[in-house]
């Protein structure tokens, strides 16, 4: 349960860069798939050739931050399909992970990671060792609240809110969306650094349907704590990601194979997309679709035991 | 302030859509003037706006702003020189960001952006007061989010900030066109103001002929992409809807189009 939670924090950082793509931008960026086994593959070539730990994780930021620099490059001067384009660079990013790897994995055994000095203080798996990663995600968190109420960040917002708007206002929106993109996918890259250090190996295929994950912490982090304001929307996510975590460890505790697991993220998000609907629907007709509907956060679950 | 100088667009060339939006045409602003422009559907009023605003790249011909050839200029870098207020209503703001959030932004028309705060005291302060000349009561809800306004309340704001930076040229597309009578009345009134105190150069578009009339130092009536009828201020004192209508009919010898009776 404590590594739920733990695991759960470390992705948060990929939610709060899905955040970015997918409510802020309002663009569904498939660049993350890839861009995350980046960030891990930069960060664990880099630590396995000396570099301190942190300078290898902001490595990873750096070479997600150019991933997803290009998907916006492609978007706005290539004038590609979104989603497209982030196929275009997720699919691309496959074979030059495996350059930055020279292989499909990298093992990090008894190399030293950001994680090292709280696993050997035995804090890893322990409440204090969660509440540290928490005052960490938390502090990225604040950092993107601010960083969204600069006169930058507010223009990055209106442009997925009213791109003609902001072009009338002076702000180039091709610049806008690609710098985005750009920040977005280094969250997600040092995601992956952060990821790789913690469960101490870079694979290939790490990053397979990870923006579903992404998707699924957003999505349901902010039904359930709802998006009143900016602080309230990203530290849903950050909480989605942790509740994300739990429901996966749960269906496991069930019994589930792990292979089950990329159809119950699915599930998740299927539901968590579906429910306000219901909801309307059922205050419309004055009855009830399905009972108890209010928790998005069991229902797959229990749905897919079910099944 | 403004010339536009043989200026030319046509959509569709070479196919059998074929339409030639503006043929020729040339315009000259003086600082200050304000020009409205009636015409019936299709004569180019919305085109030739959009290629003053740069949206629209022009075939032939120069758009000179402040004595400056802004033809390869983008749109967003055009911004510096050009408010705009659309005939949506939802157009003109961004409505998941707040009332002084959206005014943050508007403030900053052309300027670069970076990582100082979007909102500052100064900047309330000057929010605040800029909003009460609206009388709306919209400074009271500067934390609230555009969405919830209503589509007067919003065009309203949208004219605020349009405007409140002064400009050196002001668009108007048909901005009271999809309001209700009375918040028709209400913009129209807001834009006399706003663009009186800022001294703009104003350009606005509009189907309804007493609008037309009420506003402005100037006004044109185009027809299939040209000018065909200038009333400068002495004249345009003494025109009515019916010497107007009669001018439409002269010009086009014949069919007007509904919304010019309706107007």
């Amino acid at each position: 349960m404590i590594g739920a939670v733990e695991v759960g924090l470390i992705y948060g950082v990929m939610a709060l860069g899905v955040y970015l793509t997918f409510r802020v931008l309002n663009f569904p960026d498939l660049t993350v798939d890839g861009s995350f086994t980046t960030g891990a593959a930069t960060a664990a070539v880099g630590i396995l050739n000396g570099w301190h730990p942190v300078l290898a994780t902001l490595a990873g930021f750096v070479t997600g931050f150019i991933a997803g620099g290009i998907t916006g490059l492609l978007h706005t001067k290539g004038r590609i399909d979104g989603l497209l384009a982030g196929i275009l660079t997720m699919i691309a990013l496959w074979s030059i992970n495996l350059r930055i790897m020279d292989g499909a994995n990298i093992p990090l055994l008894r190399q030293d990671t950001l994680f090292t000095p709280l696993r050997d203080a035995g804090l890893l798996g322990s409440w204090a060792g969660a509440g540290i990663l928490a005052v960490i995600v938390a502090l990225l968190g604040v950092l993107v609240v601010w960083f969204l109420t600069t006169d930058l960040g507010l223009s990055l917002r209106a442009t997925g809110d009213n791109g003609q708007m902001i072009t009338s206002f002076g702000v180039s929106t091709d610049y806008t969306k690609t710098l985005t993109l750009a920040l977005s996918n280094g969250f997600v890259g040092m995601c992956g650094a952060l990821v790789g250090q913690y469960q101490g190996f870079a694979d290939i295929s790490m990053g397979i349907g990870l923006i579903l994950v992404g998707l699924a912490s957003v999505i349901m982090g902010q039904a359930i704590l709802g998006q009143r304001n900016l602080w309230l929307a990203v530290f849903a996510v950050i909480v989605g990601a942790v509740i994300y975590r739990i429901i996966i460890f749960a269906a496991l505790q069930v019994g589930l194979d792990p292979n089950d697991m990329k159809l119950i993220t699915a599930l998740l998000v299927i539901v968590a997309l579906l429910l306000p609907r219901f909801k309307s629907v059922r205050g419309a007709v004055g009855r009830t679709v399905r009972p108890k509907t209010s928790e998005p956060a069991p229902e797959p679950a229990l749905a897919a035991k079910e099944a | 302030m403004l010339t536009v100088s043989h200026v030319t667009k046509t959509f569709f060339p070479g196919t059998v859509n074929e339409r030639i939006a503006l043929n020729d045409l040339s315009l000259e602003l003086a600082e200050g003037d304000f020009v409205t422009v009636i015409g019936s559907n299709g004569a180019g009023k919305s085109t030739l706006l959009n290629a003053v605003a740069g949206r629209l790249a022009v075939d032939s011909g120069d758009v000179i702003i402040d004595g400056r050839r802004v033809n390869k200029l983008p749109e967003f870098k055009r911004a510096r020189y050009v408010g705009r207020v659309f005939q949506d209503p939802l157009a003109g703001t961004a409505p998941t960001l707040t009332i002084e959030e959206n005014l943050s932004l508007a403030w900053l028309r052309g300027k670069g952006r970076g990582l100082g705060r979007g909102l500052t005291r100064a900047r309330r302060d000057q929010f605040v007061n800029k909003l009460q000349s609206l009388e709306l009561g919209l400074e009271d809800r500067l934390t609230a989010k555009v969405g919830l306004l209503s589509g007067g309340q919003r065009q309203a704001l949208s004219l605020l900030m349009a405007g409140f930076t002064n400009p050196r040229i002001m668009l108007l597309d048909e901005h009271t066109a999809a309001l209700d009578p009375q918040r028709a009345e209400l913009v129209t009134g807001l834009t006399e103001r706003i663009v009186a105190e800022g001294g703009l150069t104003t350009l606005m578009v509009t189907h309804n002929m007493e609008q037309a009339l009420r506003l402005g130092n100037r006004l044109i009536m185009m027809h299939e992409g040209r000018i065909v009828y200038e009333a400068d201020a002495a004249t345009k004192a003494k025109l009515g809807v019916r010497d107007l209508l009669q001018e439409f009919a002269n010009i086009k010898g014949a069919t007007l189009s509904d919304k010019a009776f309706l107007g």
